[in-house]
């Protein structure tokens, strides 16, 4: 895909996010969408085409009366999103639509009007992951980390310091869940969840959603916001089955996702001004730093633990707070890319100075898919 | 009110072998006739060459502690904390998930890299699950 095409041209989240009691799963769809439209200025019969995840494009568009003539409906997690940019990006490019809305909601606090998830008992993952007990994200999504620390030299000091880092951006946020200061004997004093994985190196559970609105570049500029334009866009997926990944020791998906989208772009590491890494727990940051090529593996827990992605510092990781202290609704890749909109924006709470170029990494399922969008607010 | 039980695999029909494998003892994998590539979990071809003939075969049963988190909370039904959810690095290649018995479910006791061979726990009369314990010797 050409870079620079298509840009971002409305960009919002839900009006509250945190616990939210009086909204259903796809009021909070509309809810998003209504404020990503307010704010690019259009009206609902603008949108020619929508992409969603786990609820189908059917019961968002009439929910929304929206009247689309390409939709895509690609639901891999909580990366579906980054996906959905990518596959946007090329269908406004091929001409198939002119004005993309995508929407993410999760009602994973309050529960309402939630679809169930199930495990059936004759799927792959029924018959060789469900019966040894694995029982929802925390019990299956750390399994490979011992693994991953004992080749890499990765210690659990390093991995807490993930969460005492991310916490020092979400207390500039005032719309991060966890604003109060942690360390790192506070998250390794924490409550065992999946040994070696402790309450606050896991993510939060939260209602909310997000939206964005995706246009040529070309027509960009007439829109009231600053656009930010895709400069690159990678995904990939490995397996539904996390005990079936090649190795523990990098994820397939990320490696394939993150270099496409670096390629596309033409960017190097050092050119990166911005980086988001969806973090469902401690370690996804680390893969991240390491199957993106930012450094070896084995310097990905030193780096963050010596403070080179916190406030201030070279690289500027998870600058919301985060998964684990910003918001996490089930499926967060939505809300890693509304933060990486408002960097190129300017208008982040804890805003980079001069930032323009952002890399959003998203994984989706236990590192059985992934991500990668790179932005930049310069064409 | 009967206790909750741990979740029932139900075979399909390109995993009977398996499941028929494991409640006669044997732990039973897949070859590659035309690549002799070895595979888990099951399917009728080869997911590395595409071919489709391929042979079942019984494993040794042997292989190592690939890694592991040991669950606190939530439990899965059937399963009482702490749990070691395990997965297993077979001697012939492919990985499977498990869980480690005859074995403290600690950090201490379970070792990544120790040797383990396989162990049968029937569930009912259709399911036997392949589980892992330390290796004698």
């Amino acid at each position: 895909m050409r870079k620079n095409q298509v840009a971002v041209v409305g960009a919002a989240e839900t009006t509250e996010l945190g616990v939210i009691p009086n909204a259903s799963q796809l009021q909070l769809h509309a809810d998003a969408a209504l404020n990503a439209i307010a704010d690019a200025g259009l009206k609902l019969s603008d949108i020619d085409g929508f992409a969603t995840a786990v609820e189908t494009p059917q019961q968002v568009c009439h929910y929304l009366g929206i009247k689309p003539t390409w939709v895509d409906g690609t639901s891999v997690g909580g990366c579906s999103f980054m996906l959905h940019v990518r596959h946007a990006a090329a269908a406004i490019e091929a001409g198939l639509c002119k004005t993309v809305l995508i929407t993410h909601a999760e009602s994973g606090k309050s529960m309402i009007g939630k679809l169930p998830r199930s495990t059936p008992p004759d799927s792959l993952n029924g018959q060789f992951e469900a019966p040894y007990g694995v029982y929802g994200p925390p019990s299956m999504f750390p399994i490979p980390v011992l693994r991953f620390m004992k080749t890499y030299g990765i210690t659990h000091e390093q991995l807490a310091s993930v969460a005492v880092v991310q916490r020092e951006w979400a207390a500039k946020n005032p719309r991060a869940m966890m604003k109060e200061p942690i360390t790192v004997a506070d998250v390794l004093n924490s409550r065992m969840i999946a040994y070696p994985f402790r309450l606050l190196q896991c993510c939060l559970v939260t209602d909310g959603g997000g939206a964005l609105i995706l246009t040529s570049a070309d027509r960009a500029k007439d829109f009231p916001r600053k656009p930010v334009y895709i400069m690159g866009t990678g995904e990939s997926v490995e397996t539904p089955m996390v005990s079936q990944m090649e190795t523990f020791n990098s994820s397939r998906a990320f490696k394939t996702a993150g270099p496409l989208a670096f390629k596309e772009a033409g960017i190097a590491h050092k050119d990166v001004d911005h980086l988001m890494i969806y973090d469902a727990f401690a370690h996804l940051p680390l893969f991240g730093l390491g199957d993106l090529g930012f450094m070896p593996y084995e310097e990905t827990g030193k780096f963050i633990a010596d403070g080179n992605t916190r406030p201030g510092a070279k690289l500027p990781l998870n600058t919301n707070g985060g998964g684990l202290s910003y918001m996490h609704s089930g499926m967060y890749g939505m809300y890693a890319l509304q933060e990486s909109v408002r960097q190129m924006r300017g208008t982040a709470p804890a805003q980079v100075p001069n930032a323009k170029v952002s890399v959003c990494h998203g994984v989706g399922g236990m590192f059985a898919a992934s991500g990668t969008i790179v932005f930049t607010n310069e064409r | 009110m009967a206790e909750p039980q741990r979740a029932r695999p139900k075979p399909t029909p390109e995993t009977q072998h398996f499941w028929d494998g494991t409640k006669a003892g044997e732990l039973r994998l897949q070859r590659c006739d035309a690549c002799a590539h070895i595979y888990f979990p099951p399917r009728p071809f080869c997911p590395s060459c595409a071919s489709r003939k391929v042979s079942v075969f019984k494993a040794s049963g042997n292989g190592f502690l690939y890694s592991y988190v040991i669950n606190h909370r939530p439990a899965a039904p059937g399963f009482t904390p702490p749990y070691a959810i395990a997965v297993v690095e077979l001697d012939e290649g492919p990985r499977m998930m498990s869980n480690i018995i005859d074995c403290p479910q600690t950090p201490e006791a379970l070792e990544l890299d120790m040797k383990l061979e396989v162990a049968f726990e029937k569930l009912d009369d259709n399911i036997t699950l392949p589980v892992f314990r330390p290796a004698k010797g």
